[in-house]
This record gives C-alpha cells, sequence and structure tokens, in this order.
C-alpha cells in the first residue's frame, strides 16, 4: 500500500498547490488593488457572456452523453458549422443595412439559418459516425468522433478557406448600456438574455414535452426505455437536434462576441464547454449551465484574480491555462461534477 | 434497382463533397499520363466504378454508376447559372472546366453521366470477372498510378543514368510526365509480371504449410524494410527528408503504442513528451543566449529522453484513477497546457516564447556532422531500430501481458494481482521516452524549436497512424507511417488536405476495419472473436454495416 500513499500525496499536493496559487494570487491582487471597479465589473460582464456561450455548448455534450454514454468530440465543430452558416447570412445584411435598421428581423434569420445547418450537420453526423457504434464498448466510438471533428474541421477549411474572416458588428450591437453607474455593452446583454431564454426554452422542453420524457427515459435506462415502446433512435435523433440548435445559437453568438469566425474556432471552446459539463456532472442539464457560467467566470476574472498577484507577467496568455486546470482537476478529483451525475452506472 | 440508385447517390455525394472541398480540382493538377488523364479524373471514375462493384452486377453497376455522377452533375449546372465562388472558393471556372472537359454545360453532364454509366459497369464487371484477370488489371493499373503520379522523383532518379535506363526513361517519359506509350508500356510489362509472379507464388503457397505463411510475411518486410533503407542513399536528399520524417513518427508510433494499443491508455497529451525532448535537446546544445549548457549532441540525447520519461511519469500520475475518454480529454488538456506555458512571456525567460530557441548544432561524429537530411535519416534508423527492439521486448514481457490485462479489464487485471499504479506509470513514461527521442532528433533537424511546432495535431496524426497499422501492432506503425506522413509528403500539393484525409480515415478505419491494416496477431483474434457475440446478442434487428 505504500506505492497508493505516494500517489496519494502527489494528489494531495496538487490540491494544495492549486488553491494556494488561488489564495495567494487572490491576497496579492487584492493587497495591489491596482484594477478599478469598472476594470472588475468588466471582466464578470465579460464572464457572464462567455460563460452563458459555454452553458449552451455544454448542453450539448451533457444530453448526447446522458443519453448514448458518448463524448461528442465534434460538438465543438458543430457550434463553428453555426458560426459560418451565421456568417453568411449576416455579411450581406450588415452590408446592405438591414440589420441594423431590423435588428430584430436581421438577428433571427442570421441564427435560423445557423440553427439549421448546425442541426442538420449533427443529425447527419450522428447517423452516418455515431449509430453503428451504438453497442460498441471501448476506444472506438471516440476515436470515430475524433475523427468527425477533423473532418468537419477540414471540410470547412476546404469550402471557405482558412483565413479568419471578421464577423459584422453593427452599430446597435457596439453601443453601450449604463448599469450600476457602469457601462456594459449592449451585445453582452443581448448574448446573456437570449441564451437565458434558450435555454429556459430547452430546459422546458426535456421537462414538459412526451419527446423529453422519452429522452429523460432513454438516458435511465436506455433497455428499459425500449421496453415501454419508445423509440431509442428518435430519442437519439431528438438529443442531437436538442444539442445542435443550442450549438447553432451558441456559435453565432461566439462569433459576435469576438467578432472573428475560422475553421478550428469550434475546438477550444468545445474542449472548455466539456469540462463545463463534468463540472456541473455529465448528464445533468441544470448543472451544464451551471458549470459553463462558473467557467467562464473563472476563466474571465482568474487570470487577473489568481496570477497577477504573484506576479506572473501578461496572466491573460495563460486564461486557457486556468480554464485546462479546471478540467483536469474536475476530472481527477470529482468526475460526478459539483451536481452529481445523473448516471446509475458507473463509467468503464 | 433502388439500391443502386441509393448507392450512387452515396458516391456522388462523396464526390460533390470532394469537388467543394477543393480536393478534386487539386487531384486534378496532378497527371497520372500527359494529356490524357489526370488523378482527378481518375479519382472521378473511381468514385462510379467503387458505386457499381458495390451494386453488383453490370446492369445495376450502370445504374449506380451514372447515378453517382447525377450530383456532380447538378453542381456543374448550378455552377453554370450562380456563381457559387464568393461563398465557396473551390468552385472555380477552374472546377468547371475540369468537370466539363471544357466542352460547355450541355456535353459535359452526357460526359459525366456517360463516364459514370460506364465506370459503374466496369466496376461491376470487375467483381464478377474471373481472378485470372483481376491479378493482372489490379497490379498493372496500380503501376501505372504510381509511375505517373510520382514521375518527379522517378525521373529524377532515374536522371543519375545514361545509356539504356536513360533511353528507356525517354521512352516512358516526356519532360512533363507519363507518356501515353509509357503508360500502356508499364501497364503490359506489371501485368504479365504479376501473371507469371502470382501463378508461382500461388503454386507454391498451396505447397507451404500454413503456419509458413507467417514466416512468408515477414521475409517480404524484410525485403521492403531493406528497400526503405537503401532509397535514401540511391534517391537523394528529398526522400530523404521525407523517410526522416516518417522514422520520427514511426518513433512517436511506438512510443503510443505502448500507451494505446497495449496498455489502453488514450493518450490525447503525446505531443507533449515530443516537446519536452525537443526543448530538453535545444536548451542543453544551443548556441544561443537560453542554452543551460553547450553539451554535444550524444550527451544531451540521454538527458533529453531521461527527462521525458520523467515528465511522462509526472503527466501519468494525477490521471492514473481517471478512465476511457476522461483521460482522453484530461491528457489532452494536459497537453495543452504544456503548449500554453511554452507559448507564454511567463516562461519566455527560459524556453524563449513565442520566438523559440534557435541555432541548434547538427550532430557529430568525430569530424564528420550528420548534416544532410540522409545522414540523419539514417540516425532515425538506427534509434528507431533500438527502439523497435525494444517495443519488441517489452510486448512479450510480464509488463506487457500485464498492460493487455489492464487494457481489456482494469478491474479485474486488479484483481489478478497486476499493480495498476506501476504498470500505468511505466505505460507513460516508456511511452514518453520514445517520443521524447524522436523529439531531440526533431529539434537537430529543424536546428530550433518553436512551440507552434507543438500542437494537438502531432498527438492526433500519432493516433491515426497506429490506428491504421493496427493497434498493438508494431509493423502496424511502420505501415501507418508510410501511408499517412510519407504519402502525403511526397505529394506535396497534398498537405493542405491531410487532415481532411486523416479525419475520414479514422471514421472509416473505425466502421471497417478497426484492426487496422497489419494487426497484431492477439488483437485479430479478439476483435473478431468480439464480432461474433455481437453479431449474436444483436439477433434478429442487427443492421449490416453499411458501407460508404
Amino acid at each position: 500500500m505504500a506505492r497508493f500513499n505516494a500517489v496519494d500525496v502527489v494528489l494531495w499536493g496538487l490540491r494544495i498547490g492549486v488553491v494556494a496559487v488561488v489564495v495567494v494570487g487572490t491576497i496579492g491582487t487584492l493587497l495591489h488593488n491596482r484594477y478599478t471597479a469598472a476594470q472588475w465589473f468588466d471582466f464578470v460582464v465579460f464572464g457572464l457572456t462567455i460563460g452563458s456561450i459555454y452553458a449552451q455548448i455544454a448542453l450539448g455534450y451533457t444530453m448526447v452523453y446522458g443519453v448514448l454514454r458518448l463524448i461528442n468530440f465534434a460538438h465543438g465543430d458543430i457550434v463553428m458549422t453555426g458560426a459560418f452558416a451565421g456568417y453568411f447570412v449576416a455579411t450581406p445584411l450588415d452590408r446592405s443595412g438591414f440589420l441594423n435598421s431590423h435588428p430584430v428581423l436581421g438577428m433571427s434569420a442570421i441564427l435560423a439559418v445557423a440553427i439549421v445547418t448546425s442541426t442538420s450537420i449533427a443529425v447527419l453526423t450522428e447517423r452516418i459516425a455515431y449509430r453503428p457504434f451504438r453497442r460498441v464498448v471501448g476506444l472506438a466510438p471516440l476515436i470515430c468522433a475524433i475523427g468527425v471533428s477533423f473532418f468537419l474541421e477540414q471540410t470547412f477549411r476546404g469550402m471557405f478557406g482558412s483565413a479568419v474572416k471578421s464577423y459584422p458588428s453593427p452599430d446597435w450591437q457596439r453601443a453601450t448600456f449604463q448599469l450600476l453607474g457602469f457601462n456594459v455593452p449592449r451585445v453582452d446583454v443581448l448574448v446573456i438574455g437570449l441564451a437565458l431564454v434558450f435555454m429556459a426554452g430547452l430546459y422546458l422542453i426535456v421537462q414538459r414535452t412526451r419527446m423529453g420524457t422519452a429522452m429523460r427515459a432513454v438516458a435511465e435506462d436506455g433497455e428499459a426505455a425500449a421496453l415501454m415502446g419508445i423509440d431509442v433512435n428518435k430519442v437519439v435523433v431528438f438529443t442531437f437536434v436538442l444539442g445542435g440548435t443550442m450549438a447553432g445559437i451558441a456559435g453565432v453568438f461566439y462569433a459576435f462576441v469576438y467578432k472573428q469566425v475560422y475553421f478550428f474556432m469550434g475546438f477550444t471552446p468545445g474542449i472548455k464547454a466539456f469540462g463545463a459539463a463534468v463540472l456541473g456532472g455529465i448528464g445533468n442539464i441544470p448543472g451544464a449551465m451551471l458549470g459553463g457560467f462558473f467557467l467562464g467566470m473563472v476563466e474571465s476574472v482568474g487570470p487577473t484574480l489568481f496570477l497577477d498577484g504573484i506576479g506572473i507577467p501578461a496572466p491573460y496568455q495563460l486564461r486557457d491555462l486556468i480554464a485546462f486546470t479546471l478540467l483536469i482537476m474536475v476530472l481527477i478529483f470529482r468526475p460526478q461534477g459539483l451536481l452529481g451525475e445523473r448516471m446509475a452506472r458507473k463509467r468503464a | 434497382m433502388r439500391r443502386a440508385i441509393l448507392i450512387g447517390l452515396a458516391f456522388g455525394a462523396g464526390a460533390v463533397h470532394l469537388a467543394v472541398v477543393g480536393v478534386l480540382l487539386m487531384l486534378h493538377q496532378r497527371m497520372i499520363i500527359v494529356d490524357t488523364l489526370t488523378l482527378g479524373q481518375a479519382v472521378l471514375l473511381l468514385i462510379a466504378g467503387g458505386a457499381g462493384a458495390m451494386a453488383g452486377r453490370p446492369l445495376t453497376g450502370l445504374i449506380a454508376g451514372a447515378t453517382a455522377a447525377v450530383p456532380i452533375a447538378v453542381l456543374t449546372a448550378v455552377m453554370s447559372v450562380v456563381p457559387l465562388q464568393s461563398i465557396f472558393i473551390a468552385l472555380s471556372p477552374d472546377l468547371f472546366g475540369m468537370l466539363t472537359l471544357g466542352q460547355g454545360l450541355a456535353a459535359g453532364i452526357g460526359i459525366l453521366i456517360g463516364g459514370g454509366a460506364i465506370a459503374g459497369m466496369l466496376g461491376a464487371g470487375w467483381r464478377i470477372s474471373p481472378f485470372v484477370v483481376r491479378r493482372a488489371i489490379g497490379p498493372g493499373a496500380i503501376a501505372v498510378l504510381i509511375a505517373g503520379v510520382f514521375q518527379e522523383l522517378i525521373q529524377l532518379m532515374l536522371q543519375q543514368y545514361e545509356g539504356p535506363v536513360g533511353e528507356f526513361r525517354d521512352f516512358l517519359y516526356t519532360w512533363e510526365g507519363l507518356s501515353p506509350q509509357g503508360g500502356i508500356t508499364i501497364f503490359i510489362i506489371v501485368a504479365i509480371a504479376s501473371e507469371v509472379l502470382g501463378s508461382i507464388l500461388r503454386r507454391r503457397a498451396a505447397r507451404i504449410a500454413a503456419h509458413d505463411h507467417r514466416r512468408e510475411r515477414m521475409v517480404w518486410a524484410g525485403f521492403a524494410l531493406l528497400a526503405l533503407v537503401l532509397l535514401p542513399a540511391v534517391a537523394g536528399s528529398y526522400v530523404g527528408q521525407v523517410l526522416m520524417l516518417v522514422g520520427l513518427y514511426i518513433l512517436m508510433g511506438m512510443g503510443l503504442n505502448l500507451e494505446v494499443g497495449l496498455a489502453g491508455l488514450l493518450d490525447l497529451g503525446f505531443v507533449a513528451f515530443f516537446a519536452v525532448g525537443a526543448y530538453t535537446t535545444a536548451l542543453l546544445t544551443a548556441d544561443s543566449s537560453h542554452a543551460l549548457a553547450h553539451l554535444s549532441y550524444w550527451e544531451a540525447m540521454p538527458i533529453a529522453v531521461a527527462l521525458s520519461i520523467m515528465v511522462g511519469v509526472l503527466f501519468g500520475l494525477p490521471v492514473l484513477g481517471v478512465r476511457g475518454d476522461y483521460l482522453a480529454v484530461a491528457t489532452m488538456g494536459l497537453g495543452e497546457i504544456v503548449r500554453v506555458i511554452v507559448q507564454s512571456d511567463f516562461a519566455a525567460p527560459l524556453l524563449g516564447g513565442a520566438q523559440g530557441i534557435l541555432q541548434i548544432p547538427k550532430p557529430r561524429l568525430g569530424n564528420f556532422v550528420l548534416g544532410n537530411p540522409v545522414s540523419l535519416f539514417y540516425l532515425t534508423l538506427v534509434a528507431s531500430a533500438v527502439a523497435a527492439f525494444v517495443a519488441w521486448r517489452l510486448e512479450n514481457s510480464r509488463l506487457g501481458r500485464a498492460w493487455m490485462a489492464l487494457r481489456d479489464d482494469e478491474d479485474v487485471a486488479q484483481a489478478l494481482g497486476i499493480n495498476l499504479v506501476r504498470s500505468k506509470l511505466l505505460a507513460y513514461g516508456l511511452g514518453a521516452a520514445f517520443a521524447g527521442l524522436a523529439g531531440s532528433i526533431f529539434a537537430t533537424m529543424l536546428t530550433s524549436v518553436y512551440p507552434s511546432s507543438f500542437q494537438l495535431l502531432i498527438s492526433i496524426n500519432v493516433l491515426a497512424l497506429i490506428i491504421v497499422g493496427g493497434m498493438g501492432s508494431l509493423p502496424g506503425v511502420v505501415l501507418g507511417s508510410i501511408a499517412l506522413i510519407g504519402l502525403p509528403e511526397l505529394l506535396r500539393e497534398f498537405g493542405e488536405y491531410r487532415y481532411l484525409f486523416y479525419g475520414a480515415v479514422l471514421i472509416v478505419m473505425m466502421r471497417l476495419r478497426p484492426e487496422g491494416l497489419w494487426p497484431s496477431d492477439v488483437r485479430q483474434r479478439e476483435l473478431h472473436a468480439a464480432d461474433e457475440t455481437l453479431a449474436l446478442d444483436a439477433g434478429a434487428d442487427a443492421v449490416p454495416a453499411q458501407t460508404r
């Protein structure tokens, strides 16, 4: 047992180290007091904005995992397809001035096209690449999903080129609001507000509709659900439709926030959102939303709060480091997530 | 009939994908036979032929082939009406010209569908034709393909010779590529050779016992390996460069093979070990301000490998308890963390930040500098040979068997007294050693290291090649590296589409041949046993796997 103790020592060291960095960094930053209240407010608003996007992406991971026990590695790329589809609507609308004169109609058109595209691609990948692996255990499904991810990325690269395209940014999005005496960018308010509306809608669909009930039944126990007369294939397709819809919306929002699209853009938010889904307890829908917001917050506030205080130069560069560290810590120490995993069966 | 149309449409969708993504036009720029046939046209014909072969009989094949041409004909028609190039950059007038053979829309569509129908019929005919015919035509066509596609390299190689060889070259090739007469000659020669050799081999194969086949295969593999070893010396530095890259990936592939193939630990952060090897070598040998020491390459390499092992173990420690797909994501996160740190200003004083470390000297042996790619290739070769020996001995050792037990069922393995912690950490450490060695050679090859060389894509490359070759199989690693690293490198313009191809390969391999092209014996037995039980418990509702 001596060896196991050695491993435990390392793991405890890791925990203590991370906590120490967080505590020392926070105290240091707060003592230095180099940032104004407005700056902190900006960090928080940005954290909520990006967090609401992560939450939407995380929903796709969590629902698919709940139903299929599969990490849909290509989900981040589904987000990218939505962003691209939105781009090809948003650009002409912006050029003709329509997006500025009719913001509601314009945004609806962009979101509609993005949702249709990402949903069809999500359903197509399920049919072609995931369905044959329904009964296969082991690494094959995950490897296939990695293949799908690369295939989608490179297809979009081939179709639309590898250059970064700048997303239109209409005037009404760039304007700011006054809130509690701070300036809040309108695009952030729009993204957070719409994301909350869409997520509430999704939650209602899953909780209240017949199809949502069927989906929860399959997530609970697929075989029993099938015996009760639930068409599992239909449920799976429905799950991918819901996930694809959320991904399409998230893609458009992500592109509006960062003002650009390119073929590899889905990868990093995809991985992070997976982390958020695990953080909230994979298979758990409110958990995924919470995890997304939490991750966005940590990522936005963290570099300044934790790292600036211990004297690390340019902490903003290490934003992804914080997100990935959080991801790994969750996978190692609390794979069942904060709210607990809604799965009886142990993962193998 | 309906099935033929469905097959045709599926293949046609594939063809449209290739066209929209830009692969088709890229392949069109490669001639197989000058002014007669391009690689792009050959691929279109192959798609129609494949649809025909899947459909079965010549008549249904004809229908499937013609249907396969329909989607692309529709695309052509749409292209002539709507200027799509402003959105889809690949749908250029050049592509239109290629698809219609420059004959205009109506005639072009006729050619496409007619060609598809003929190719489909031939494809179906191929399936029902006798073995003797296939044995002649198959290798002949492949030989023409190779001779045409790699004409530049072959011409360059043949250029060194005068006399009859030179005259023969002039007969086969024009300045631009393979001439029609050359194509026909090569086809006939190879077809006859295949016929003669094939019948001899078959007669022999009938005589020798079944268990000798394995030895036979080994002998052939040995010959292929010998050719590979001698090739750079004959073919010059470009081929040397490519083969050296292949060698590095073989090294890494063998390392990841220990982790994924034997121990079942899917590690997507593998590139971190490669980076450790490269950066250690750079820091210890470079002639720059970042250098910590000025050792010779031979002193730095063992240190680099040792450090990689340490990092591997450190990497493995926290994720010991993480299983399956969570492990894949966790290791990927670790790999990304390493890259983010190396790239940041935080670590820049030590590691050079985004600018990297320059001026790494080439290794020397006495007064001889291993400066050119060919000599570095031989260094890689020696390293790979040593590593292959180690990997081979490991595979059949107590530890190797422990790994395989671990891969198949962790809980049972532990119950049988296998020390999980020790076996897992050894898998990470030894796998990392191989990658560190590859990284060390990589650093002296480039004479500089940058963080951008150590992307996640490298891990995916290595994963793809061991999957194509066959997980847990050493010859598979070699085969996979040649197919996935060497071939795209030789077809230079292909580089851009390499990852598209990798993605497709991962999906197709997982669906059709999860054991890889050259599977290890154990693995093959397992997978096929698994197939049988799967088919049994899937029962009546089992849908036959659909191939695309």
